[in-house]
Order: C-alpha cells, then structure tokens, then sequence
C-alpha cells in the first residue's frame, strides 16, 4: 500500500551555457566573473537565472494492496521521477510518501551488473544490491537460473551473454525478490515475445498474490494487458486516473504526435556496417477512413514512421519491415524493393520512410518487428531483430466467443451450407 | 489527518515514510540492512581487479616490492640516510605498508561514487556504502604486502616482539583515515568533477610529505609536530615501531596529533556526505 501525500519534486535549471558536470575550475572562473561585474557595471547584469523545473507537482495518490498500477505520460512528464522518489533513489522537495512493504524497483535492467563477473556471481551482487541477505538468495538462486534460462551460462562472464540472455536474467532477480511492491520502468521492452509473456506472467501471479506493482511503459500494450489502473502524467501533474482503456485512449487523443509506438532505437542489440542506422520506429494504428485507433486491432492499418540516419552516405539501399509471431515465424516482409522504391542517403542525412500495412488481420496476439537496410544479398547496413512490440487487439465480433480460435491470420470470409444435391 | 488504512494489514508491513529532510531515521537503521551489501561491494572490487589483470594478485606483490627496492636505493644507498638501526629496506617497506594502503584505499574511496554511477540512480541504499566497500580492497593488499614483510623480515633474521599487538591498532588509524578522507573527497567528486584530478596530486604530495623512504627523525624539530598533522606520518611512525622492535622510537606528541587528525577527518568526511548524499542522484 502506498500513500502520496501532496508529493512535488522541484529541479533546478541553469540556463547559463553548462557541461554536464560542475567543475571547480567554472565556479572559481564564475565568481571571478561575478565580482569583475560587480565593479566594472556596479548592478549586476541581468543573466539568464537558474530556473526551478517542477518535475513533480502536488501528487495525490493511493495505490491499494494488489494493485496493477500503469503510468503513462509524455516525456518528460514526470514518470521516472515519480517512480525514482518511491524507490527512494531521490527525496521529494516537500510532501510525504508512505509506504507500507517491501520496495523492489527495477528501472534499469541489470543496475549493477558487472560485465567481467559471471552470472551467479552477478545474481548474487544483483540480489544484495536489491536488498535481498545471502541466505534469501541462495533459497531463490535455482529459481531465478531456471526463469532467466541460464543454466549453461552460469558461469560465463555477463560481457559475453545476448541482451535478451542479460535482461532475463536482471528481470528473474528482480522479480524473485517478493516485495510486496514491484516497480519497474521500462525494462520489458527488450527480449523476445516468449519472454515477454513469462515476464507479464510473472508479473500477473505477483499481483495475484496480493502485491502491488507500478509499471511506466511508452508500450501501451504493455499497459492494457498488464494494469488495471492507469495514471497519466502531465507537467508533473496527475491528469487522469482510471481504469487503462479509458485512460490509454485519453493520452492517445491528447498527444496526437506521439503515440504508443514511439521506441527509440538508438540502444538496441543490431548488426550491419551501421553506414547508416535507425534512429525511431513510430506506429499508429488506424481505422477506416485513416481515423486513429487507441491500439491495433484484427483489420486495422498499421502505420510505421521509420526514421533513419546516416553516417556515410549510401545510395539505393532497401528498407525492410518484418513482422514475427511469438515464435519467430516471418509473417511479413514489406520493403521497399518491392514497390521499385529505395533509399539513398547523404552523409549525415536523416528521413523517414512510412510503410502502411492495409487491413493486417492478424489475430489478437503479441508480434514483434525487425527492422532491415541493406542492399539485398550484399549488404547489411542495419539489421535490428527486436525492433518494436504491439499487440493485436480483437475486434469485436471476435471477443464474442471467449475461447480462442487458434492460428495467426483472421482472414475475412464468408460461408454457406449448400443443399444436398 | 485521518488514517485511511485498515490496521490489520497495515501493521504486517513494515512502514517507511519518504519526506523532504526526513531520511535521518532509518538511515543507520538501513546500513545495517544492507550490510550485505557492503561485503558484496568489496567482494565484487576484489574479483573485479584481479580478473581484469593477466598476472592477478601478483600486483599486489610486486608493487611494494619494486618500490622498496628503488627508495632503499636512493634514500639508503646514493643519500645515505640514516636507519635508525634497522636494515634500510626494513625501514622502507614497514613505511610503504601503511602509504601504500591508505595511497589506494583513499583512491578507490574517492572514485567509487562516480564509478558506480549507475547504481546511484537506479537503486536505493545508504549510499555510505559504496565508498566505504571500496576501502575493503586495499584491506587484502595490505595483509598479502603484510605478508611479504614477514618473509623479507626472516631474509634479514629479525623478528618482531611483543609490541606488534599493537599493529591492528595502527592499521585502524590507517584504515580511519583512509575512509574519512575518502568518504569527503567521493561526495565532492561527485559535485565538482575536477577533483577526479586533484585526487592522485594529492596522493602523489602526501607521499613527500610522509616519511616513506626516511626516518620521522629527519624532520626537523621545531617543524617536526606541522609533519603530524598527515594522519599518515603518525601511522608510519607506529608500523616501524610496532614491527621494529621499538628501535624508532615513538613520537607520542605527533602520534596525538596525527589521531586527532583522523578522528577529525572522519567526523567531517561523514558529516559533509550525509549532508549532500540526498542529491547525489540528481547531480551525478
């Protein structure tokens, strides 16, 4: 359970051309400055001043045991702060929160983990670092090997695991800890789509179990099959409070600009010569008529904004877009050799290609998209497997039977019961 | 105002409150907590140094051993400097053992903050912690380069008396002073990022200030107390007294004045980390 009391968190920002850092060598240079001024102008000289950015603002919020809280909001709204004070990493600036449980947070997959020691040795640092004594850790560790899927690599530095090996493993610690409240921030955007589902599991039975669970995701299919609540966030301001659906679709119709398929792509595992790479994929689904869907569902368009940016020019390369199912099956391959069309960059240059799939009926499923450039059969410039998630949702015709009808593709299709002849 | 939460399930779970200014309470409640985590830390340091170098711990021999044998050149043999009756390269790693601990238990102290970056801002723990763990490394140095002086000290036939019970003592003082200055210099670090500079001058000056390759004796006496106030000078000075049979005899003014040194570095260091610890994550 958890109490937000009047919770604001305030940033101060200096408009004064900066690096990142303070250094000793800017404030002794400053003051220097400072006092020249004084003299030189006797008023001082009206700078740009620092500036107070509220990053959180009067938070009121309840959060009840067994609760599947998601947050959503634009960046820069204030999710990751909100979830930083509860995790205690930083204080709020005036207000109370109360707690009541375990706090677990996951915000970054694999915090801590160190790329020379090996994965036990790394579960075991993870643990500790989460808070967790030797003695729970040694009770869970057969638990957490069996659920990342890394028994063979127990004892192979994490420097040499895939991403998808690192994140299972990071997430297994995570969510082996028990803590009556579970916070994470982004992580499952990584990995494969079994995994993805073990992990919402996972997380599923947590909350089955009466824990509580605060989730941040720009992945609104995330949210909608793992929430059943929903905050948004704006300005640092709680604007809407509600039940997913509803609130998924406010913050769609709210932020035209930005919508659920936003993924940035700059940090993710690819291969290629990287001439050139992909910067942003973008999907929004749409219904007849081009009008905006809160979610893809069977028969929608889907729109992909893929931008890219290129570091050497290249000339007449292809862009691929494929769709996979939850076992890695193509489903789709769009690109646009297919349509005479390719794609040349200069140095430096960035474009978007948009690729519009008319009328995908996929079945009410999780697929994932990889993104390809490239000349085909010569060149890789940027292949990335795990580009983007989304999830199909039914239309409605289809939820009205409850039981599933296995397979992928929900082809339209008419049928008559002929006489006998 | 009014409690909204049933009690019965309330109570079964611990409550931490979050409140600007207020984290002081369970503060030393947590570092007990998380004392885990603190031999952890200093595990994961030990693995990760010797796993990263071809040779290993070898280092840790080898380090101390090639200084020895250039300051026993230099100060013993070309300045000809006085040993207090005790062979020069005796006098110069008994010196060496302590420098060279609190030389790398204050860098690694120092750096830490900054090298664990990523876990500042992503989880929460005392955060005391970290530089503190980092200290633990250098802890296993001393006690393998501890180790070589007694093999050194057999090569040469002396053996210590019954004065070196009070070695621990003198390693505390080491071991204190290391933290203090470290815990303050890492949460300066993390503000004014400069000092990751400051930090080996200011090793690289103490070991001229320290009575490494010479004997305390050297200074001269009406400045010799001013030498104390190096936490390190007093802690030298005890080292070659406790292992040395007493043939440098203490200085017990300076030996005051070098702890009063570090029990004053150790208030400040954590005194001034506490008071900015809450805004590492913001400023890192």
């Amino acid at each position: 359970m958890i109490h937000f009391e009047n919770v604001s968190k305030k940033y101060v920002i200096d408009h004064r051309p900066r690096q990142k850092y303070l250094s000793l060598r800017d404030v002794v240079a400053e003051s220097g400055r400072r006092l020249v001024q004084a003299f030189r102008a006797g008023v001082p000289q009206s700078q740009s001043k620092p500036e107070d950015f509220w990053a959180l603002r009067d938070i009121n919020l309840e959060v009840k045991l067994g609760d599947r809280l998601g947050i959503v909001g634009r960046n820069g709204a204030g999710k990751s702060t909100l979830l930083k004070t509860l995790s205690r990493i930083t204080e709020p600036s005036t207000g109370r929160i109360r707690i009541w449980g375990r706090v677990a947070s996951l915000l970054e997959v694999g915090t801590g983990f160190h790329p020379e020691l090996t994965g036990r040795e790394n579960i075991y640092l993870n643990g500790a670092i989460q808070g967790m004594v030797r003695a729970e850790i040694e009770k869970k560790f057969d638990e957490i090997v069996a659920f990342a899927e890394v028994e063979r690599f127990l004892d192979t530095p994490v420097k040499r695991y895939s991403s998808g090996m690192y994140v299972r493993l990071a997430f297994a610690v995570a969510a082996h800890l028990d803590p009556e409240i579970l916070v994470i921030d982004e992580v499952l955007a990584v990995g494969d789509i079994q995994f993805q589902k073990k992990c919402l599991a996972k997380m599923e039975n947590v909350a089955a179990e009466g824990r509580t669970i605060i989730l941040v995701s720009h992945n609104m299919a995330t949210i909608l099959s793992l929430a059943n609540r929903c905050v948004l966030l704006a300005a640092g301001r709680i604007v809407t409070d509600g039940k997913p659906m509803e609130v998924v679709s406010e913050y769609q119709n709210t932020y035209q600009d930005e919508s659920f398929g936003q993924t940035d792509l700059t940090k993710v595992e690819r291969y290629g010569t990287g001439d050139a790479r992909f910067v942003s994929v973008h999907l929004c689904a749409r219904g007849r008529g081009g009008t905006r869907l809160p979610f893809p569902e069977t028969g929608s368009d889907l729109e992909f904004e893929i931008t890219l940016e290129a570091r050497e020019q290249i000339n007449s390369a292809t862009v691929a877009l494929i769709v996979y199912d939850e076992l890695g099956n193509r489903l789709i391959d769009a690109n646009t050799l297919l349509k005479g069309q390719s794609v040349s960059l200069l140095a430096k240059e960035r474009r978007t290609v948009r690729f519009l799939l008319k009328n995908v009926r996929l079945k009410r499923d999780l697929y994932t998209v990889g993104l390809w450039l490239g000349m085909l059969n010569m060149a890789d410039i940027d292949g990335i497997r795990y580009a983007t998630t989304f999830k199909m949702e039914a239309v409605r015709e289809d939820i009205l039977y409850a039981a599933p009808f296995p397979g992928v593709y929900a082809c339209e299709f008419s049928c008559q019961v002929l006489e006998e002849v | 105002m009014s409690e909204p939460f049933q009690a019965s399930t309330a109570t079964e779970m611990p409550l931490i409150t979050i409140e600007a200014g207020k984290s002081e309470r369970h503060y030393w409640n947590d570092i007990w907590r998380y004392r885990e985590l603190f031999y952890f830390l200093a595990w994961r340091d030990i693995l990760v140094r010797y796993k990263q170098t071809t040779i290993g711990i070898i280092w840790a021999v080898l380090r101390p051993l090639m200084t020895m044998a250039v300051f026993t050149l230099v100060f013993g043999k070309v300045a000809k400097l006085p040993s207090d009756g005790v062979p020069y390269a005796l006098l110069v790693f008994t010196g060496l053992l302590p420098w060279h601990f609190f030389a790398s238990a204050f860098t690694e102290a120092a750096n830490s903050l900054i090298e664990n970056e990523k876990m500042i801002t992503k989880v929460y723990f005392p955060r005391l912690i970290i530089p503190t763990s980092a200290v633990i490394a250098s802890v296993l140095e001393l006690i393998i380069s501890g180790g070589l002086l007694f093999a050194l000290m057999m090569v040469y036939g002396t053996t210590p008396d019954w004065r070196i019970v009070a070695l621990p003592f003198f390693a505390g003082l080491a071991f204190a002073a290391a933290v203090g200055a470290g815990v303050w210099v890492a949460a300066l670090n993390v503000r004014y990022r400069d000092f990751r500079y400051v930090v080996p001058f200011m090793v690289q000056a103490g070991l001229y200030i320290s009575p490494v390759g010479f004997s305390s004796h050297l200074f001269p006496d009406e400045w010799r107390l001013l030498f104390y106030l190096n936490p390190i000078t007093g802690v030298i000075d005890g080292f070659r007294w406790a292992l040395l049979s007493g043939k440098p005899e203490l200085y017990e003014s300076g030996l005051l004045v070098s702890g009063a040194v570090t029990v004053m570095l150790v208030v400040i260091g954590v005194f001034h980390f506490r008071k900015t610890e809450k805004t590492f994550a913001d400023v890192i």
